[in-house]
């Protein structure tokens, strides 16, 4: 069980700030395509990951990182503060 | 070290000072102080700032402590606003604190790249029309390049 968590316009989206998933990927990518599967909304907003970041256990890693151990995933856009 | 993540607002100048009157043997303070631009053709209502509570934190620790390590620093502090705000509203400030001058610019502008891209913030501008989330620039991605 991971718990995912949407960002900003990923947030909006899926239309979700949070949910629980049960998976059996072993990194990133592979959540991704399974909630890519999970209708129109999860595939529009996974649709380019290039304009996409994401933290596992609150740490910013790359897409093909392992989820291991994992239980925060969290994706949204590139970050805008300062 | 001292970051502070919060939606009040906070008094620049008395911070400044503060943040200055508590080092005993610095010779140094520069700040940086972000506020709410107005928009180039319509009027910004208003910006809302989201972040990632848990991470945030974290991750500008993550980024002073780099600062400290590369730097001869005596102390930064780091605020960050979030929720929503209006035009001229103060967003955030960074101090840096040194002996000389010269580590207290550098450890300031590389906080400010850092925090950029890498502190997990995101901003969206509201007006009459519409609300937009800020497009993150390359040239803030770039601007990392020469730290690395």
């Amino acid at each position: 069980m991971i718990d995912v968590l949407y960002f900003a316009w990923v947030r909006e989206r899926i239309g979700k700030t949070k949910e629980t998933v049960e998976t059996e990927a072993e990194t990133v990518a592979g959540l991704v395509k399974e909630l890519s599967e999970r209708g129109q909304r999860y595939a529009l907003a996974f649709s380019d990951l290039g304009s996409l970041r994401v933290a596992v256990d609150q740490e910013l890693l790359d897409f093909d990182a392992s989820l291991k151990g994992a239980r925060e995933v969290a994706f949204f856009p590139p970050m805008t503060g300062g | 070290m001292n970051v502070r993540v919060q939606t009040e607002a906070f008094d620049f100048g008395l911070e400044a000072n503060n943040f200055a009157t508590a080092q005993t043997d610095m010779g140094a303070i520069v700040t940086f102080l972000g506020i709410v631009r107005n928009l180039e053709e319509t009027n910004l209502s208003y910006m809302d700032i989201e972040h990632y509570p848990g991470m945030t934190e974290k991750a500008i620790y993550k980024i002073t402590d780099e600062a400290a390590n590369r730097w001869s620093l005596g102390d930064i502090l780091v605020i960050h606003r979030y929720g929503r705000l209006s035009t001229d509203d103060l967003i955030m400030m960074v101090a840096t604190a040194s002996k000389h001058r010269k580590d207290a610019f550098e450890a300031a502008e590389f906080l400010m790249d850092y925090l950029k891209s890498r502190a997990p913030f995101w901003k969206k501008e509201a007006t009459d029309q519409s609300q937009d989330w800020v497009v993150s620039k390359v040239e803030d991605e770039s601007a990392l390049k020469k730290w690395q």
